[in-house]
């Protein structure tokens, strides 16, 4: 008999049942609906072994490799230790190494860690403050032999915690920083595939950390990014960029000002309204989009009736957490 | 669980139309039809686009007569809201038409398309809640 474990209890799965059924009948709170491999309420992460692949059909292959799987027709094939998706894993400590204005909006955070930590490029960690106050941000960089995160966090308006790491933090500061989540996020496999990424002010972070990732693991495909902002404050790493586009025969760089302002160095518009005028059709390609979420959700739209697979189509919409007063 | 129907050569309508392969081949066409029929895409707005994409997945597995836990009172129950809003059969009879020009598209032939329809059909009450 096989033993599930979740929290800090451990149950025997009985033969013939799944994940589902044997966590339900021990009263574990999980979320479920047609108990069939279909709805995806029931998404879980197996923490120690792969779970068995029949589990999980028809995830997003980022999840997949992650170890997510649907518990209503996971049938353990040995013992497994598992979670919910908003379960938080071990948190680990890192240390303010870097921090330097991109932008007079976006600051660059540069942090350090000692213990193991394992992550793709573009998932994002929550980031927690002495006094306990905690955001989400995107890594920016692919894991590095130097054990460094970055992150681009652009200042809000009245925002706590950007604020705070503007006017107040410190080098050598210690933040807490949760295992990495998210599924936007490249994968190797498919490597003529063409790519489009499309982000908006610092959601140029996690598509820089994707941009690295599918460089160092020689994605032969071409790789277009079209980054925009409404003025140059959101602007940043045009030159690093620009080098990069010559570097690489297979990246194009295309930066977008929506404003006002006349900037000819910039293509104007909106950068998803550039970017999907200029290709035709988005069948077989792969998609991720980042930033503002009313770009991430229309856009997603637009490039899947464009031709775009559901299933190639990666987002990451930074929603602005809502202060409570 | 219902099993996979059975037609007279031994060979289920769902093996025949090429199984779990055809339904991934099949959600994307269909549901990019359903998006852009400005008939019926009110029903659809505002929804989580993968969630709403595993919906249209266990909708044409089902139709496809492979392996489901159609129930009837479910299936009423999910479509409440969207009655209230004004489903009516126009919009299932939009439904049942991009559902067959999807099957046209990916080559299926015209037989194996009529049974998946009258599989497809057989839920109209309980969508309409009627």
């Amino acid at each position: 008999m096989r033993s599930i474990t979740i929290g800090e209890s451990t149950f025997s799965c009985q033969p013939d049942e799944t994940v589902l059924e044997t966590l339900l009948r021990e009263n574990i709170q999980v979320p479920n609906g047609c108990r069939q491999g279909l709805c995806q309420a029931c998404l879980m992460r197996s923490i120690d072994n792969p779970p068995p692949v029949s589990a999980q059909v028809g995830l997003k292959d980022t999840l997949q490799k992650q170890n997510y799987f649907l518990a209503c027709v996971c049938h353990p094939e040995q013992d497994m230790t598992v979670a919910l998706p908003n379960q938080q894993g071990a948190s680990i400590e890192a240390v303010v190494i870097k921090k330097q204005l991109l932008t007079p909006d976006i600051v660059q955070l540069v942090l350090e860690y000692q213990t193991e930590f394992n992550f793709f490029a573009g998932q994002f960690v929550n980031l927690k403050r002495p006094d306990g106050l905690i955001r989400s941000y995107s890594i920016a960089n692919i894991p590095h032999h130097k054990k460094i995160l970055e992150f681009h966090i652009r200042r809000l308006p009245n925002g706590q915690f950007s604020s705070w790491v503007y006017d107040e933090l410190e080098l050598g500061t210690q933040l807490t920083i949760s295992e990495a989540q998210g599924s936007c996020h490249y994968l190797p496999g498919r490597a003529e595939q063409p790519l489009l990424l499309i982000g908006t002010g610092s959601g140029l972070a996690p598509l820089h950390g994707i941009i690295a990732d599918a460089l160092a693991q020689e994605h032969s495909g071409p790789i277009h990014l079209f980054h925009g902002s409404r003025d140059l404050n959101g602007l940043y790493f045009i030159d690093e960029m620009r080098e990069l586009a010559e570097e690489f025969d297979n990246f194009y760089y295309t930066s977008c000002l929506s404003g006002e302002e006349i900037e000819s160095d910039h293509v104007r518009g909106r950068a998803h309204d550039i970017a999907l005028s200029s290709i035709e059709t988005l069948s077989g390609w792969r998609v991720f989009l980042c930033g503002h979420p009313e770009m991430v959700n229309q856009t997603k739209r637009m490039a899947f009736m464009k031709g775009a697979s559901m299933a190639d189509i990666y987002v990451d919409a930074f929603h602005v957490a809502q202060e409570k007063k | 669980m219902s099993d996979s129907q059975e037609t007279n050569s031994g060979q289920s309508l769902y093996e025949k139309l090429g199984g779990e392969a055809a339904v991934n081949a099949a959600v994307d066409i269909f549901y990019r039809k359903v998006l852009a029929d400005h008939r019926i895409n009110r029903f659809f707005d505002n929804s989580d686009m993968e969630k709403q994409a595993a919906k249209q997945k266990a909708f044409l597995t089902m139709a496809f007569g492979g392996p489901n836990n159609y129930n009837g009172q479910d299936m009423r129950n999910a479509h409440a809201h969207l009655v209230k809003m004004g489903l009516n059969a126009s919009h299932f009879d939009a439904v049942m038409e991009h559902l067959g020009a999807t099957l046209t598209e990916l080559n299926v032939p015209a037989e194996l398309i009529g049974q998946a329809a009258a599989i497809a059909e057989s839920t109209r009450n309980d969508v309409l809640g009627k």
